[in-house]
């Protein structure tokens, strides 16, 4: 019986399809669209293998004329400065992640309570900040001078690790998904409200806190703007601002080469520039394209969830 | 006697609140400290900030003279007061019509296709500009119009043509950003029309399909008023963010190049261009001040008027 219901709706979708040459418009669209989201980040690696001296001659080329891997020995010749770049963003993906989904489900959480006597208050509490904010110059100088945040790690994990809409996924995520009769009868065997969340509430909740924290881990490893307003230290620099300053880092590195000692001098010459920088790109990019396919069903659940208004 | 009457007229503050609240304590912490704060910190725009030597910016901020509206009105003065908010407010409103129209056709056309699992591999290939950041974003710009090295340059030379010096010349670039920034969101904004679409219930469509309604119709009378709530919401959060920009596009982008002010200053740029110059901080934050406080009027105006519409849709 199954089988049959299934057939037929099979058949009716057979039936109510677009017509094959417009199926064939469609697929191409989508082929064009697809290849052209995906080929200025194919370039990139390419242009990061090219050879220095064929890119002189030739510029960018798809099919490069000739293939050199000197852009990442050079990188590795260099690679204090790299690691400390990884270190940095792993560093501030990681702790900002588990600081962001500890924020998040514990405000959601008591959001996700009718019967808690601030309710009313969190609701405004939180919508507030999600339609009016102080704007920038308000928040750097509060970084800077109130909360003594510049040029220090944490002002590159602290203000991102929350946010409004992440809240509002995890309310909606307990609220229809946990059962309000179990928290009950938790409460009357005398457990307190930490208790059910850490052993009851946070187990069943993995799938939302894997969106969130996808959510999170993406926002941070992309993050450059914090570094570009507070961070002035050169090994604080995270891989992001590491890839925004490095032109001005070989600009600068060219035109002082004269006083720099003989060594600096011959290892400027020798730099692939523009492979270089693409190779950085690179470092930044393939973990990434790497990654997001496998998240991608997490992302598109937190969107729904998120989507449902509060 | 009073007790039971106090319970009768509201519920008394118990245990479970006090630990719901400490539960919750480091996150009020957090918003107190990065959202609230800076709310006050909006008081710059109406003071005349001055910095005397030895003491603190909390200091500074307390005893600066209040000087009115004198900051409004030397944004409002400044030659490119009329520029920036003409390059923020279009660019915003062609994002706005771009940002619903192809991400909604796409999602309907994806929707049709017949292999589902070339539909999964263009969607996943679609989504990735959404994960780079605008600074990687800068460098795929870079590769194709650097003036020297750029793809772009070297299929003119093929051609015949002359090279350009794209990031000199402003005509192209009101279309360049709206390309980047339409590039960007396709994946994004289709997945989450898509996501409705595989949600609606076929039921729909299979009465429609008897009653012999073309696909045509059926996009237009069945998946289109289905999309309407969510749509609504994306265009009331979007107008509320009309005199926000994103700062990587009009900064990274176009590398920050002189030439091209006149066409890629938004109100974003301009304040942060602001903060390094410290006689500009009170006239920027104004400007960001303007920026909150008239977004905000324009998300509930735009959340009326679409209840008034459609009174189920709406965000608040």
């Amino acid at each position: 019986m199954a089988k049959k219901t299934e057939s037929f709706a099979n058949s009716l979708d057979r039936f109510n399809r677009v017509r094959p040459g417009t199926n064939v418009v469609f697929s191409a669209i989508f082929i064009f669209l697809a290849l052209l989201c995906v080929i200025p980040a194919l370039f990139v690696v390419i242009i990061s293998f090219s050879d220095e001296s064929s890119i002189a001659e030739y510029g960018y080329q798809f099919i490069p004329k000739a293939l050199s891997l000197s852009a990442y020995e050079f990188l590795w010749d260099s690679r204090a400065k790299m690691f400390s770049a990884i270190g940095v963003s792993i560093l501030v993906t990681v702790v900002g992640t588990v600081l962001g989904i500890y924020l998040t489900a514990t405000m959601g959480y008591i959001f996700s309570r009718q019967t808690y006597k601030l309710k009313k208050f969190v609701t405004y509490f939180i919508f507030i900040p999600m339609i009016f904010s102080g704007g920038l110059i308000a928040s750097y100088y509060i970084n800077v001078n109130a909360l003594n945040l510049k040029d220090s790690l944490w002002v590159l994990i602290l203000p991102l690790a929350v946010s409004p809409f992440n809240i509002v996924i995890c309310r909606t995520f307990f609220q229809t998904t946990i059962p309000d009769s179990i928290i009950e009868s938790a409460k009357i065997d005398g457990a307190s409200q930490m208790r059910i969340f850490y052993r009851i509430v946070l187990p069943v909740s993995l799938p939302v806190l894997a969106t969130i924290g996808i959510f999170l881990a993406f926002g941070y490893w992309n993050d450059w703007f914090q570094s570009l307003m507070y961070i002035e230290t050169k090994s604080k620099l995270s891989l992001q601002a590491l890839l925004m300053q490095i032109d001005k880092n070989i600009e600068f590195m060219a035109a002082n080469a004269e006083q720099m000692g003989v060594s600096q001098l011959e290892l400027i010459s020798r730099m692939p520039k523009e492979s270089y920088r693409m190779a950085i790109c690179a470092v930044v990019i393939v973990p990434i394209t790497m990654v997001y396919p496998f998240f991608q069903r997490y992302f598109i659940s937190g969107l729904t969830i998120g989507a449902v208004k509060g | 006697m009073a007790k039971e009457e106090r319970t009768k007229r509201k519920r008394k503050w118990s245990r479970d609140d006090t630990e719901l609240t400490l539960l919750g304590l480091p996150t009020y912490i957090w918003f107190i400290c990065f959202s609230y704060l800076p709310m006050f910190g909006i008081i710059i725009a109406f003071k005349k900030l001055t910095f005397k030597q030895g003491h603190g910016f909390i200091y500074n901020l307390f005893t600066s003279e209040w000087c009115g509206l004198d900051n409004f009105q030397f944004l409002f003065k400044s030659s490119d007061a009329f520029i920036i908010l003409r390059n923020t407010i279009l660019y915003n409103v062609v994002f706005i019509c771009l940002g619903l129209v192809i991400p909604v056709t796409l999602a309907i056309l994806m929707s049709q296709l017949y292999n589902r699992k070339l539909a999964k591999i263009c969607q996943t290939c679609m989504f990735l500009p959404h994960f780079m950041s605008y600074v990687v974003v800068s460098y795929f710009v870079w590769a194709f119009l650097s003036y020297d090295k750029g793809f772009v340059n070297n299929l003119l030379l093929s051609m015949g043509s002359d090279p350009k010096q794209w990031y000199m010349e402003p005509a192209y670039w009101p279309f360049l950003v709206v390309f980047i920034n339409t590039w960007k969101g396709l994946g994004y904004g289709m997945v989450v029309y898509l996501a409705t679409i595989t949600g609606i219930d076929s039921t729909y469509y299979e009465a429609a399909i008897i009653d012999g309604a073309t696909k045509w119709q059926q996009s237009r009378y069945i998946t289109l008023p289905m999309l309407r709530p969510i749509i609504a919401i994306m265009f009331i959060m979007s107008i509320g963010g009309i005199f926000r920009s994103d700062f990587g596009l009009f900064y990274q982008v176009p590398r920050n190049s002189p030439s091209l002010y006149n066409v890629v200053t938004t109100l974003d740029v301009y304040i942060y261009n602001a903060l390094g110059q410290s006689t500009n901080v009170g006239m920027a934050s104004a400007a960001a001040f303007m920026q909150s406080a008239l977004g905000c009027i324009f998300l509930l105006v735009a959340n009326t008027v679409v209840k008034r519409i459609d009174s189920d849709a709406g965000l608040i």
